[in-house]
């Protein structure tokens, strides 16, 4: 029987080794990246934002960062909360949100979403190619996020910089994702 | 592309993003055991299917994920406004009302094309 070391099973990311992008625009998969879906009630955000270190945005389609870790606010009780690693299942942020002693749901999503990183002038015209969110830096400043929708699949977009998005997607869908994104930036060369 | 104003995310979003989830301010029954067959009936099944201003719960489902409610023309699809699940039906702003009614007049209904076809 064949020896079964620690390295019998190696995780491949859904995108890995995928590239793409155009003269304007750079498309490849994220770091791989601890994720929780939170949800908390509005009296109890103050306790989860202490057990993560950082304050929780309470405003539509703001985000924070701190100490490595991301929340973006996707509804009014809900908030998607990445950090990097992800190496393992069973996420510090899960264990984080636990010690705060506030009722809240954690669900870990590290592997249901992968994410894929827009960069360069033309970003915003990609994602424009199959989104339909205002993407000017008035209506959607650095920072902002929202969940909404790329051609037929569901994303949460978030600004990182001028010129630079974080798509993050469900794993099943990053294919197709990727594949318009990369129509997307073909197109926003011309 | 219709844009709905979310009242959770404070802003207008595409429709891609919305589905409609029926009628608004149906009320469940106090004790709907003791209600008869046709006042269940009246609650359960019957909806108003008003022509013009109705009043619908629309899901921001690919955004917020919020149910809210909305005050729709159904002959033009204008929105007229939308306001928070939870918070009694809200009368329409006057203006959006005479707008509404300008818009419908400009719309071709079957009566105006077809309703006097024999």
């Amino acid at each position: 029987m064949a020896e079964l070391g620690p390295d019998i099973a190696t995780r491949s990311l859904p995108l890995s080794g995928v590239h793409g992008g155009s003269a304007k625009v750079r498309l490849e998969p994220a770091q791989p990246a601890e994720r929780i879906n939170l949800r908390v009630r509005a009296e109890d955000v103050a306790a989860l934002s202490a057990a993560l270190g950082l304050d929780l945005p309470v405003k539509p389609k703001m985000s924070s960062s701190a100490n490595g870790r991301t929340a973006l606010w996707v509804g009014p009780d809900e908030w998607l909360v990445f950090a990097d690693g992800g190496g393992s299942i069973g996420s510090s942020l899960t264990q984080a949100a636990a010690s705060s002693g506030a009722v809240h749901s954690a669900t870990d999503i590290s592997h249901r979403n992968t994410a894929i990183l827009v960069s360069g002038p033309g970003a915003a015209a990609t994602l424009n190619a199959g989104c339909a969110l205002d993407l000017s830096l008035d209506a959607f400043p650095i920072g902002a996020c929202s969940r909404t929708l790329f051609g037929k699949v569901e994303i949460v977009l978030l600004r990182t910089a001028e010129n630079a998005f974080r798509v993050e997607v469900w794993r099943s869908f990053s294919d197709y994702a990727f594949a318009l994104l990369a129509e997307g930036a073909r197109d926003a060369a011309l | 592309m219709l844009l709905i104003h979310c009242p959770y995310c404070e802003e207008d979003r595409s429709e891609l993003e919305f589905r409609w989830a029926g009628e608004a301010h149906v009320v469940r029954p106090e004790n709907i055991a003791a209600i008869s067959d046709e006042e269940f009936a009246e609650f359960f099944f019957l909806r108003n299917n008003e022509k013009g201003l109705t009043y619908e719960r629309w899901r921001h489902i690919h955004g917020c994920g919020r149910f809210f409610n909305a005050a729709r023309d159904t002959v033009s699809d204008r929105f007229l406004m939308t306001y928070k699940a939870g918070l009694p039906k809200q009368p329409v702003p006057v203006a959006e009302k005479f707008a509404a009614i300008a818009e419908e007049k400009s719309v071709e209904t079957w009566e105006q094309t077809e309703g006097d076809a024999r």
